[in-house]
């Protein structure tokens, strides 16, 4: 009741601060941003919000509050257009909708899905402020009960998702997820800062590999890629009638779904430290483990794109709370936000543990600008589905070579180095091999994002743990086996045996025929190969650096066993198992051009940016691209580059963002954009 | 409200321009846009701390450029540094923003470090503080001035940065009270640290100052937490003395000299002294590249001055920045090479502590 006395007079300022026709107009304009800049994968809110940065000293607070808010709201619900229409992962708050939302959109549902995923995120959305509403003024104590032994079972438990989508061949996928953890902790070591997989002579390693670049390179170059080769347009037939009202039917449909899924992102989004990087698979995984028919997921199931878009949007309002209850950002663009907050008007709103009492009515104002936020770039977003889904019917050659402009520029936003570009190129080239043996990539991507909190908190664990069991050996238990973690571990055990039992059913990426022994042997030996050498590399860590030598040559070893059982299945299975999946040996006819000849373009483009700068190769690329390779005239093909160059500047310059330069920039001082 | 407040801004920043023209020799930004070098992540302190005097330094310098903060972040600052070191002077559109972090890897031989600082031209010397804190109930066990003889045998838990990072000063500082502290490392800021701190299970932390001042005086006033020490301030004659945003706490000298097992003098005192210099007095540093000329060097020291001559500062800056001097011109020079130029006897010392107790080699 007391809850209650004190909620109900902040909650109604908070209404009145809110609804006033300039905060609107503002928290619109903020939308629209969002908009504009999440559909391109890769930027993100990080980039939106420092644009907005210089504006906002001396700011009105509830003004400033409704622009920033406006812009980091949609960013999760545009970067689904990424997602579902071009198979690239906008974020990490979209990685789970890639995975039914591009063969709908194959399928020619984009349309369809496009509007179940916002009409989920809406309804995402609002859940999400309805919750915060209540909770945030009890969520301290119980955000503090996520002491470091919870956070490791969170992680383990969003690692056990992999159970589910591990494939037809669970060692494959088990084996993907290790390689992706493996690949998480190439650089230096968070607790001694020993090196691994990398040495101070080559800088951009030691730094470890950015997601979105993993990202892009797992997920986005191989579709890409794959659909050049067949050189039609991404949507394989003509769009199916209904459109965008079918899809906010089906979001209807499983409404009680929706429901379930927002409180898993609120209150996965709630914990600080994980970042909400998991909450989309979580989500995933209970959407599955949760539907009867499981047979479409993977091939364009309508719930397996409402899942996940339900809990991204609750989870930005879950992440609001340890920002601003502690002071804590859960993000990159947390971070700015905080710092934009201190920014404004008079600099009294202090984020942080006093934001509750202090500010109590701008707490509500600005979990209700987020919901508001939601509903206006949801209509938008519903709004335009229908016309920008038409991409889908686009000839693909066309489409391409503006698509890796923009993903050559948002990967190169990680480093701003040329080798942005190379890593790009290189964990690409591992998704399009992943994807044409029929390893998991979504269990890759998993290991990758989850390795790093799960060898921190494995470590810290284990030093808090050792120092309470010196204390005293119950102290030690209490402190590892809390409630929390004991029903942690319960829910893993049980989503892994029911997920290993469901994931023969469920084809993440459709079915794959079986072909020669040879090629799918050679891939297995190649990651064995690496997986191998990580593990020699991680064992010469010497013994004063031992922390973070332990957590790589576990998983390498898993990943050992893994390869090595898969390696006595391929000697023992016959040429037509599963085990052989090659996409190779069947798809021959539908493709139109090699694998290698169209990845030598985009190594063409690679070689060129080294050596004469992005813009220049970019210009080079997309001329001879549109000419040779789409088979248009020079005069389309100049229109076509001048029109490219011109988008990618403009951008640019708004964002005041670089581009790579090359050897040729180290000779001559050239103007921007060239330099 | 947006119109209005640019309108301000135009107002005071065209008087500023004014008064510094009738001083004469200052290099002209108008229409061009100054680029604040932060070799740090979006999010962290530096950041806070740039985004903080950027809209005011627009206003300050001469044609009022458009100031934005740019990130280069990698290898704990040395990537960023590196880089600006292999620039120089254009027309005064490039300043670097260094710090403690920046300090620390150049004065322990890091052999990342490929950047010099006596190349460089200080325009602002930013100072924080730093202030230790522990459980209420472990602070009752304190004896007199804070003598930390009770709380020997405990077993610390601190969430820790890194040793050879900033986290070195406070390391340093417990040890030589006899404490027990087992750091644990990979925290990614030290809010992680004192959240850590709040779910209990480390139970020891330290702060920069208006981290303090925001985090953990709530935890304070909810009687969770209670300040130990400031770590201190430095006097015109180099002597620490009582830091000005808590002149109330004893500093860690204070504490120090209560603790029968820790020294005021030696080389460990020394050592840690000269460590606390360069990390935290003159923490955060503002740069032209190598090769500026003077009238540039006075145009962004001037430019710094006449910021703290806003008859707003003290107010705005108090809980961004903390009541600490924001030093220019002969001062800032000063702040720098006291800061970068650590007797050779302590950074050796420091090299051994870090590989004898953390294992930590720097080739």
């Amino acid at each position: 009741m007391e809850l209650f006395a004190t909620a109900m007079p902040a909650l109604n300022d908070a209404f009145a601060m809110i609804l006033q026709p300039h905060v609107i107009g503002f928290l619109i304009l903020g939308v629209v941003m969002g908009l504009c800049i999440g559909v391109f994968p890769g930027l993100g809110g990080i980039a939106g919000l420092s644009l907005l940065l210089p504006f906002m000293f001396g700011m009105e607070p509830v003004t400033g509050l409704a622009l920033m808010i406006g812009m980091v709201a949609v960013v999760p619900t545009s970067d689904t257009f990424a997602s579902v229409l071009m198979g690239i992962p906008g974020s990490s708050a979209s990685q789970a909708t890639v995975l039914d939302g591009f063969p709908m959109a194959k399928k020619g549902l984009a349309a369809r899905a496009l509007s179940a995923a916002f009409a989920s995120s809406l309804f995402g959305g609002l859940v999400g402020a309805a919750f915060l509403t209540v909770f945030i003024l009890a969520a301290r104590p119980i955000v503090l009960l996520f002491q470091t032994p919870e956070l490791l079972m969170i992680t383990i438990f969003g690692l056990s998702m992999v159970g589910i989508l591990a494939g037809r061949i669970a060692l494959k996928g088990l084996v993907a997820a290790c390689l992706g953890i493996l690949v998480g902790t190439i650089g230096e070591g968070a607790s001694s800062g020993a090196l691994r997989m990398s040495t101070y002579d080559m800088p951009y390693l030691v730094d470890g590999l950015k997601l979105v670049i993993v990202g892009l390179g797992i997920f986005a170059i191989p579709e890409i890629v794959a659909l050049l080769r067949r050189d039609k347009a991404i949507s394989d037939r003509a769009p199916l009638g209904g459109g965008w009202l079918t899809g906010v039917k089906d979001w209807w449909a499983n409404k009680w779904l929706s429901v379930r899924c927002s409180l898993i992102g609120v209150v996965v989004g709630v914990i600080p430290g994980l970042g909400g990087s998991v909450v989309d698979w979580i989500a995933y995984g209970h959407t599955v483990q949760t539907a009867k028919d499981k047979s479409k997921f993977g091939s364009g199931d309508v719930r397996g794109v409402i899942g996940p878009e339900s809990s991204n949007n609750a989870k930005e309002g879950g992440g609001l709370v340890p920002t601003l209850l502690f002071g804590i950002p859960g993000s990159g663009s947390m971070a700015i936000f905080i710092s934009a907050v201190a920014l404004l008007g008079t600099g009294s709103i202090e984020v942080g543990p006093s934001m509750l009492k202090n500010n109590l009515d701008f707490t509500y104002a600005i979990v209700w600008l987020l919901a508001l936020a939601n509903v206006v770039g949801t209509i938008i977003c519903i709004a335009a589905s229908g016309g920008i889904a038409k991409l889908t019917e686009i000839r693909f050659a066309l489409l391409a070579p503006f698509l890796f402009m923009i993903i050559a520029f948002a990967a190169f936003q990680s480093r701003q180095e040329i080798w942005d570009l190379v890593a790009l190129f290189g964990i690409g080239l591992l998704g399009i091999m992943m994807r044409r043996f029929d390893w998991s990539r979504p269990a890759f991507l998993i290991g990758f994002v989850l390795s790093a909190p799960a060898e921190r908190y494995t470590n810290q664990a284990y030093q808090i743990a050792a120092s309470r069991f010196r204390r005293g050996f119950e102290e030690g238990i209490d402190y590892i086996f809390s409630p929390i973690v004991i029903v942690l571990i319960i829910i893993t055990l049980l989503s892994v045996v029911i997920g290993l039992r469901q994931a023969k059913n469920i084809q993440a990426e459709g079915d794959v025929a079986a072909g020669s022994k040879r090629a799918p042997l050679i891939f297995l030996l190649a990651v064995s190969g690496y997986i191998a050498f990580t593990y020699w590399n991680a064992a010469i860590i010497p013994d004063f650096a031992r922390m973070d030598r332990v957590f790589p040559v576990f998983v390498a070893t898993l990943g050992l066993i893994g390869c090595a059982l898969l390696l006595v299945q391929m000697i023992r299975a016959n040429e037509t198992n599963a085990i052989f999946a090659d996409r190779e040996s069947v798809s021959e006819d539908e493709n139109v051009h090699g694998l290698w000849a169209t990845l030598a373009w985009f190594a063409g483009l690679l070689i060129l940016s080294a050596l004469v700068g992005f813009i220049l190769a970019l210009a080079v690329f997309l001329l001879l691209f549109i000419r040779i390779r789409a088979g248009k005239g020079w005069g389309f093909a100049a229109l076509y580059t001048a029109a490219g160059i011109a988008f990618i500047c403009a951008m640019a310059w708004t964002l005041n963002r670089d581009f790579p330069p090359g050897l040729l920039q180290s000779v001559v001082e050239l103007p921007w954009p060239l330099t | 409200m947006l119109k209005k407040t640019l309108g301000a801004l135009a107002l005071t920043s065209a008087l500023v321009a004014t008064q510094s023209f009738a001083e004469g020799h200052q290099i002209d930004l108008s229409g061009k846009t100054v680029e604040w070098i932060i070799p740090f992540s979006e999010t962290g302190g530096s950041a806070k701390w740039a985004n903080f005097y950027a809209p005011l330094l627009s206003e300050a310098l001469p044609g009022n450029p458009t100031v934005v903060v740019t990130f280069n972040p990698g290898a704990g600052s040395t990537k960023g540094a590196n880089a600006f070191q292999e620039m120089s002077y254009e027309d005064g559109t490039t300043i670097f923003g260094s710090s403690g972090s920046t300090q620390f890897p150049y004065l322990l031989n890091d052999p990342r470090v490929r950047y010099e600082y006596g190349d460089w031209n200080v325009v602002l010397a930013s100072g924080t503080g730093g202030v230790a804190y522990l459980p209420t109930d472990l602070h009752a066990q304190l004896g007199d001035g804070g003598d930390a003889s009770g709380i020997a045998g405990e077993d610390f838990i601190y969430g820790s940065q890194g040793a050879t990072r900033l986290d070195l000063v406070p390391l340093l500082a417990w040890e030589m009270l006899g404490l027990q502290v087992e750091p644990v490392f990979g925290i990614e800021g030290r809010g992680d640290g004192r959240l850590m701190f709040e779910r209990g299970e480390a139970n020891i932390d330290y702060q920069t100052s208006s981290s303090f001042l925001s985090g953990v005086t709530p935890l304070v006033e909810a009687g969770t937490a209670a300040p130990w020490f400031s770590f201190g301030a430095l006097d015109a004659e180099g002597n620490i003395v009582r830091d000005p945003t808590f002149p109330d706490m004893p500093t860690f000298k204070e504490i120090c000299e209560a603790t029968p097992a820790c020294a005021t003098e030696g080389e460990q005192w020394d050592a840690w002294k000269a460590f606390f210099i360069a990390g935290f007095p003159a923490q955060k540093m503002v740069f032209l590249p190598a090769g500026a000329p003077d009238n540039a060097i006075a145009t962004f020291t001037e430019a710094f001055a006449a910021i703290q001559e806003r008859p707003d500062f003290a107010e705005i800056s108090k809980k961004r920045l903390g009541v600490y001097p924001q030093l220019t011109g002969a001062a800032a020079q000063t702040a720098l090479e006291s800061a970068t130029d650590v007797p050779q006897a302590a950074k050796d010392f420091v090299i051994n502590w870090l590989s004898d107790r953390y294992g930590v080699v720097l080739q």
